[in-house]
């Protein structure tokens, strides 16, 4: 674990380390608010956190939101208009879910590259009520438009489907999915940023109405308004602003899925075909983050902790494998033994997760790495882990988009 | 006046009764098949080919996993909020012959207690929704010994 912490880049297949000097968030509701007022606070936070004032930033990178309008895609403008124009770079990027990473790469890339010092880094979404729908119009030719008008197939609906495959295939239970809720929202009881924040039993999680078989409304992660930003800067820079032990951002893997991708995918209606070319050696989540451990130099088995998109409760036992945390089939019985719990081996979801903030789509992916940085720092409170080095996050969104960002003290 | 019947996607299937498929094509050069269909480029990125055939998919496959709707999907969905909201089930089906896995609405009445992975299924005719000039045709996937 030494080698982790004392290395700063090098060596191969290691990229030069980026610094984290601030972290920041508008805490996760239903606020009904725009989109631009939890962005900004969540940048002032960042700001405030780093010790800079915002004219010290010589890049903005915003996390765009399709449900915000025109700002809400040319977010970095929104958000630097919002903090008062002061002559910056400025670059937008929308993934899906991956936004926040790819926007968090693409600070990465300005700073080792010498194009910045110091980058500010912003997402934040208004979320409507009810399920994630599509963009309006009359669009045969957009796969998400196609998935609702004709198969009514929402988010939910490809949650129950992984949900119930794993039951199939390994024997899980909709008892086991209820104690990562359990889990989750034990978690996010102590967390002053969560959207629900009270502990949640497996009576109440089976008491809760079915949404998409096997999975039931105490089992998907809401919709929520939220912003998170995070201040990234070069090593240099940090030691010139006071910042001697930063934490550091090691790697981000924002990879493409291979051809064929034979697990369905939001938003498709099918799969790809293997007819003619065999399936890759492992599925679209293990290559997430199997790059970014690539690119790090590190394995499952140095992590202290990881935040991962659990969309579903099913969906959180699936991320244990496809991290290599456990084998396949093999995560409920991680979850059983504790180990992904606070003061288990490797916590995971220690935020108390997507079950208890919901999902603010562009924000999300930044806030995973907020909550890496408050525990490599320590400051995590009641939530916080033992000890923290070296912590990873992990997401997977619409159109062959995911992320994972490896962070370490 | 009768409705006219009109596939709610032109190009993704064909036929009547037993006769009823599926359409995807088939590129000319590496044999990729592709449900939606691809016209235009294959997605093997190891083929650059532009020439695509249209093929009809197997008619059976097994149960991949599935699911149900409980709650009114939004729009362009189309259902009317006059009526109670009535929930269906959603297959993923694995056609061998393709190695594909395709989603689709259950024929109606099927339940998920009717289902398991890996239980067999066809491809049969269906009707996503009607108004006053057109019905609007799709496909469903009905379990094998499943009479719904």
């Amino acid at each position: 674990m030494d080698d982790v912490a004392l290395a700063a880049g090098g060596g191969a297949g290691v990229t030069a380390e980026v610094a984290v000097l601030g972290a920041g968030m508008h805490p996760w509701g239903k606020w009904g608010r725009s989109f631009v007022e939890y962005g900004v606070v969540a940048a002032r936070a960042a700001l405030a956190d780093a010790g800079l004032q915002w004219r010290d930033i010589g890049s903005v990178i915003g996390a765009g939101t399709v449900r915000g309008g025109y700002p809400g895609y040319i977010a970095g403008a929104t958000f630097a208009r919002a903090l008062g124009w002061q002559g910056s770079r400025v670059a937008s990027v929308y993934a899906a879910c991956a936004s926040g990473a790819q926007a968090v790469d693409a600070a990465r890339a300005q700073i080792l590259s010498g194009q910045a010092d110091a980058v500010l880094v912003v997402g934040a979404d208004a979320a409507p009520k009810g399920f994630f729908r599509p963009a309006g119009g009359d669009r045969p030719d957009d796969p998400d438009w196609l998935r609702f008008r004709v198969l009514g197939a929402t988010n939910p609906v490809y949650f129950g489907l992984y949900a119930r495959r794993r039951m199939a295939v390994y024997g899980d239970t909709t008892d086991d999915f209820a104690q990562v809720k359990v889990k989750n929202a034990a978690m996010g009881a102590l967390n002053p940023r969560a959207r629900y924040r009270s502990p949640v039993t497996a009576e109440e999680v089976a008491a809760s109405a079915v949404v998409a078989d096997p999975l039931r409304l105490l089992d998907i992660c809401a919709t929520s308004d939220g912003g998170a930003a995070v201040v990234l800067a070069s090593m240099e820079f940090a030691r010139r602003h006071g910042h001697p032990e930063p934490v550091r951002i090691r790697a981000v893997s924002t990879v493409t899925p291979r051809f064929p991708n034979t697990v369905l995918d939001l938003p498709d209606i099918a799969t790809d075909s293997a007819v003619a070319v065999d399936p890759p050696g492992g599925t679209f989540r293990m290559s997430i983050a199997g790059a970014a451990y690539e690119e790090a130099g590190i394995g499952p088995e140095d992590l202290s902790l990881a935040e991962v998109y659990d969309l579903s409760t099913a969906l959180e036992v699936q991320w244990y494998e496809d991290l290599g945390l456990c084998g396949a089939g093999e995560g409920v019985r991680l979850l059983r033994d504790g180990a992904t719990a606070l003061g288990g081996r490797v916590p995971v979801n220690v935020s108390g997760g997507l079950a208890s903030f919901g999902e603010a789509v562009p924000a999300q992916a930044i806030a995973q790495v907020c909550e890496l940085t408050w525990q490599l720092r320590g400051e995590a409170g009641g939530r916080q882990v033992a000890g923290a080095r070296v912590g990873i996050s992990a997401n997977q969104g619409l159109f062959g988009h995911g992320s994972a960002v490896i962070a370490v003290r | 006046m009768p409705r006219t019947r009109t596939p709610v996607v032109a190009g993704w299937f064909e036929g009547d009764g037993d006769g009823f498929r599926l359409l995807g094509t088939r590129c000319a050069s590496c044999a990729s098949v592709f449900f939606p269909r691809e016209d235009h480029y294959c997605r093997n990125p190891a083929c650059a080919s532009g020439e695509l055939e249209e093929i009809r998919l197997s008619r059976r496959g097994r149960v991949w996993s599935f699911t149900d709707s409980r709650y009114r999907p939004p729009s362009p969905y189309v259902s009317d909020p006059e009526l109670p909201w009535q929930p269906y089930v959603l297959i993923a089906v694995e056609l061998a012959a393709e190695r594909i896995v395709v989603l689709g609405q259950a024929a109606p009445g099927v339940t998920v207690a009717d289902l398991a992975v890996g239980m067999e299924a066809e491809v049969v005719p269906g009707v996503l929704h009607e108004d006053a000039a057109t019905t609007w045709t799709t496909w469903h996937w009905r379990p094998a010994g499943v009479r719904a």
